[in-house]
């Protein structure tokens, strides 16, 4: 490996360094404050190296990493959304009883094999990345080993994945004994001279592949372990599943699929098409039903990814900016909302009942309306950043004549907005009687606090001027 | 960039209310009436400068326009503009948000800086609403005004509240995405036919596209405009919401939520597809008899007082969908008249009941009767709201209503006869209602205070402007009059001289006075 290509991977090297420091000053002395300084030192050095590697002129670091203006875009975002995480655990972490400081690793790990997945141009960057935030998100998942629910949670995650990535492994194996390379470059050009039947096994892979990664990204029909993890997961970790593990993995679709042209192909149109469908439909409609909050978000969730797949598979050049938008309007009001979450949270249990919430707004206003925002900003109404994402989306699939899907689309974000009304309607209505004697729902820390007006913040500005984004987007990213 | 200001003046004045909330429950009312009234005198000043006796033909079809980029990379900008008919519906709109805040002065007591953020929002989204002439923006105020709405109805509202209010939303929203799928398939097509990608108006106007394609996006349109107009078979939020909406949320809603529907069909659905709403317009006219009949006979049948009015309202707007359909000169003002008469007599008639409802706690005509006796004030004033609601000549509705069947007349025979039966029965139910609240014994032995000073207040300046407009209807119709012109003209000029013959024709009844000035 030459000299750049060291430069090159700087940020992930940064990345990696750290959850070392963090062991080594944890065997030193066992300290929060020390620890959880040393992980944002690193998350912010790791961010500063971004634009070290943007001057660089040869990007593909090693046959493995490329760290082009795409990865780097993603990689900053996915860094960003975890340093807003780290301050959204602290005062959670600090409140449940046991070792706190391997969260800080465990985390770090997570993000690290996040951001190699956006930059991974090969099946082995891919698995590896994969594999890294896999095997963390099963030890932070069940984190509260005192809880049944997140240990069950953890379990049932740790085996479904398993499940998954032998499906994934399969695929690429397939795909790999057709082509010849893993390469994602060598096959995209290679994969069109295939005779038909070869193509049937290449096809298959690809098929299977998209198995695992669904199953990363909790699509229908792959979506069962979804509702219990969030629920189970401690909730700035379920944050974390949502935002960077969810992101990382959906950043990898759209580069892979993309490079490889899937629109070519209807047999994988039609079965994104079907994804996407069912995601769309059964996430909204299963999501009605719910009476916890995390599973409700679980199950809107499921939906977002669903129409993130309608953008992906439009043709048109709006397609990676919509994608790109919608991700972060998205990271932004799950982090809102899950960061309510947190504050509510005590050492006991997560606040995920729907009876939690009631008369939020007459306890605490503030917290009452930042969710209210999140919430308005996933369901996609003006003066949020959901709006705008929502409009790009559409206007992607419109680009491309995907009428169909985008009518659903539609259709499932009306339907969408029954639950999240409710939760909206529970907060405002007035606590029953005896309430009045209950105490009061615990305020926001300072950390907290700063994730909450950082995201309402960001909300608002996506939602009332999204043109500076929109303009940083495809400069960044092509 | 008045306009601009008068729009960020009501959503600032909003948070201000709510801020002050905090420290006591006067000052949002003050607060709220001061940053209205200053929007007021200003509207009335720009009125009387751009289309006062003696003010100059304006050159262009629009006397203010601002455009600012926004979204330059999807051809989104922040454009605003004023014509007649959008300085009409910015001056209702504001006029029935300080009536708004004068009649829920004593009855809103909880929250009351919230509540009167909600209500400024909803009037400055509204006037976005009216005067955006860029579809991302409209549909941005569009959208906007659902969520404080929403708010008003559930967390002020009579005891079905969160049911009204969640039916409200779905169905508003689900007409608005169709909506929205209809702008961006007009904003593709444009935008490959020409190179041009662009959400502004005036460029989008005359794209040229199939007729099957043009019905689809009209269809669009109409589903959206038809909910909040609303028109039968998708009226069924409006009973709900209106009757369970505190008094504010229920003028607004009436006063100025259908009436964006209607201004959505005139500004936009007819002039961007003028061939397919003309195709249309058989379906529509039957869609609108239909809801003239069917309202005011379902008015007939409830007991809710409220609900009887809210009734009344799918009946009015048919008219007014009909106006907009047989889009000619007299049809159109006689429209545009029924939106501004039908706020105001709607709009009292709602404050009157809810005058009621808090003295008697009850919005049930049975347990009323001769109420006549014990408010004699208020009877009063409920007599001349019924009458002019049925069309009394002399009085504002009379006027539009009179207006839109002569126009109708001449676009489709039938559809006007038919239509007038519908004035046959709103006499039906409006002297029904009198009857069965005021009239009579007062068997329930009610005695009951009777109007305040504001509450008459109120009622003076409301019974006033509709003398107004049924007197002197001329002054409202000469602003508009360019306006109408200048769509009829788009109209014509998009489309082969197919129409033209009914729209000259009945000119000469009303338009000389429009024409000395």
């Amino acid at each position: 490996m030459t000299r750049g290509g060291w430069i090159d991977i700087l940020p992930l090297i940064v990345l990696a360094a750290t959850p070392v420091a963090v062991m080594i000053a944890v065997a030193v002395r066992r300290n929060m404050t020390v620890s959880t300084a040393i992980t944002l030192i690193g998350l912010v050095a790791s961010f500063a190296m971004l634009p070290i590697v943007r001057t660089q002129d040869n990007r593909q670091a090693t046959a493995l990493i490329v760290m082009d203006n795409y990865a780097l875009f993603y990689i900053g975002l996915l860094l960003a959304s975890t340093l807003i995480l780290v301050f959204l655990s602290y005062r959670y972490l600090n409140s449940h009883p046991g070792n706190k400081d391997e969260y800080w690793i465990l985390l770090l790990l997570a993000t690290l094999g996040s951001c190699v997945l956006v930059a991974s141009t090969h099946f082995a960057s891919f698995f590896l990345g994969l594999e890294i935030l896999s095997i963390s998100l099963y030890a932070l998942v069940g984190y509260n080993r005192t809880s049944a629910i997140g240990v069950e949670a953890a379990i049932k995650y740790l085996v479904l994945a398993a499940a998954s990535t032998g499906f994934l492994l399969f695929g690429m194996a397939l795909v790999y004994g057709e082509i010849g390379s893993m390469e994602f470059g060598q096959i995209a050009s290679l994969h069109n001279a295939l005779g038909d039947g070869e193509r049937v096994f290449f096809l298959t892979g690809l098929g299977l592949m998209t198995v695992g990664i669904g199953f990363k990204l909790a699509v229908v029909p792959f979506h069962m372990w979804a509702p219990d993890v969030y629920q189970g997961a401690p909730a700035p970790v379920t944050a974390f599943i949502a935002s960077v593990s969810k992101g990382g993995v959906f950043a990898l679709l759209l580069r892979f699929f993309t490079q490889i042209n899937f629109r070519a192909d209807d047999s994988l149109f039609w079965i994104f098409f079907v994804i996407a469908v069912a995601s769309m439909l059964a996430g909204n409609l299963l999501a009605l039903m719910q009476n916890n909050v995390k599973r409700i978000l679980a199950y809107s969730s499921i939906a977002h990814f669903g129409y993130l797949l309608v953008a992906f598979m439009a043709s048109g050049n709006l397609r990676v900016t919509a994608v790109t938008l919608y991700l972060i309007a998205y990271f932004i009001a799950s982090t809102g909302c899950f960061g309510v979450i947190t504050v509510l949270s005590g050492p006991e249990r997560d606040a995920d009942r729907l009876e939690d919430y009631r008369g939020l707004f007459w306890t605490r206003p503030w917290l009452a309306a930042v969710f209210t925002g999140m919430l308005l900003s996933l369901a996609g109404i003006p003066l949020t950043a959901g709006f705008i994402g929502k409009f790009y989306l559409v206007a992607a699939g419109a680009q491309d004549s995907l009428w169909a899907l985008i009518i659903i689309l539609a259709t499932a974000s009306v339907i969408s907005l029954f639950y999240y009304i409710r939760i909206i309607v529970t907060m405002y209505s007035r606590p029953e009687g005896e309430a009045e004697t209950a105490p009061l729902p615990p305020m926001a820390s300072p950390s907290e606090g700063v994730v909450l007006v950082a995201t309402s913040l960001l909300a608002l500005w996506l939602g009332i001027y999204p043109a500076a984004l929109i303009h940083i987007i495809p400069s960044v990213i092509h | 960039m008045i306009l601009t200001l008068l729009i960020i003046w009501a959503f600032v004045g909003g948070m201000l209310a709510w801020i002050s909330g905090r420290w006591s429950q006067l000052l949002p009312r003050v607060i709220s009436l001061v940053t209205l009234a200053i929007n007021m005198v200003v509207l009335i000043v720009m009125w009387v400068h751009y289309f006062g006796p003696s003010s100059p033909v304006p050159n262009g079809s629009y006397v203010i326009e601002v455009s600012h980029t926004w979204i330059p990379q999807l051809g989104i900008s922040f454009h605003l503009a004023l014509d007649g008919l959008s300085m009409l519906l910015i001056i209702l709109t504001n006029f029935l948000g300080i009536m708004s805040v004068a009649t829920s002065w004593n009855s809103i007591k909880v929250r009351v800086g919230f509540f009167h953020f909600n209500l400024l929002w909803i009037v400055a989204s509204i006037m976005g609403v009216f005067l955006a002439l860029d579809l991302f923006l409209f549909y941005f105020f569009w959208e906007m005004m659902l969520v404080p709405l929403y708010f008003l109805i559930a967390f002020w509202g009579y005891e079905k509240r969160v049911y009204a209010s969640i039916k409200f939303f779905i169905f508003t929203q689900a007409g608005g995405l169709l909506m929205l799928l209809a702008i961006l398939g007009l904003y593709f097509i444009h935008g490959r036919a020409t190179g041009v990608y662009t959400f502004n108006y005036t460029q989008l106007l005359g794209t040229h596209m199939s007729e099957s394609t043009a019905t689809l996006l009209m269809l669009g349109f109409f589903a959206a405009f038809a909910v909040k107009l609303p028109v039968v078979p998708v009226h069924t939020w409006l009973p709900d919401a209106h009757t369970q909406a505190p008094t504010a949320g229920s003028v607004n809603l009436a006063g100025l939520v259908l009436k964006v529907g209607a201004y959505g069909m005139i500004r936009f659905m007819v002039p961007l597809f003028p061939k397919a709403a003309l195709d249309f317009s058989g379906v529509a006219m039957g869609l609108a008899v239909a809801s003239i009949l069917y309202g005011a006979v379902v008015a007939f049948a409830q007991t809710d007082i409220k609900r009887l009015v809210a009734y009344t309202s799918v009946s009015h707007m048919g008219f007014v969908l009909l106006g907009i359909f047989a889009w000619n000169q007299l049809a159109l003002e006689g429209a545009i008249m029924i939106m501004l008469a039908h706020a105001i007599t709607t709009g009292a008639l709602f404050m009157l009941c809810g005058d009621l409802s808090e003295r008697m706690h009850t919005r049930d005509m049975e347990k009323m009767g001769g109420l006549w006796q014990t408010i004699p004030k208020m009877g009063a004033v409920g007599m001349f709201f019924a009458v002019a609601s049925l069309g009394l000549p002399g009085l504002g509705n009379f006027v539009g209503e009179f207006l839109v069947v002569l126009g109708t007349f001449h676009a489709n025979t039938t559809m006007a006869v038919v239509a007038t039966l519908g004035l046959i029965v709103s006499a039906v139910y409006s002297l029904w209602m009198l009857q069965v609240a005021f009239q009579g014994p007062n068997v329930h032995g009610w005695k009951l205070p009777d109007m305040s000073r504001r509450e008459a207040a109120i009622m003076g300046t409301m019974i006033a402007i509709i003398a107004w407009f049924g007197l002197y209807p001329q002054s409202v119709l000469s602003t508009a009059r360019q306006s109408v012109d200048n769509l009829q003209q788009i109209v014509t000029t998009t489309k082969p001289a197919e129409t033209q013959a009914p729209v000259d024709a009945p000119t000469l009844v009303i338009q000389d006075e429009g024409k000395t000035q």
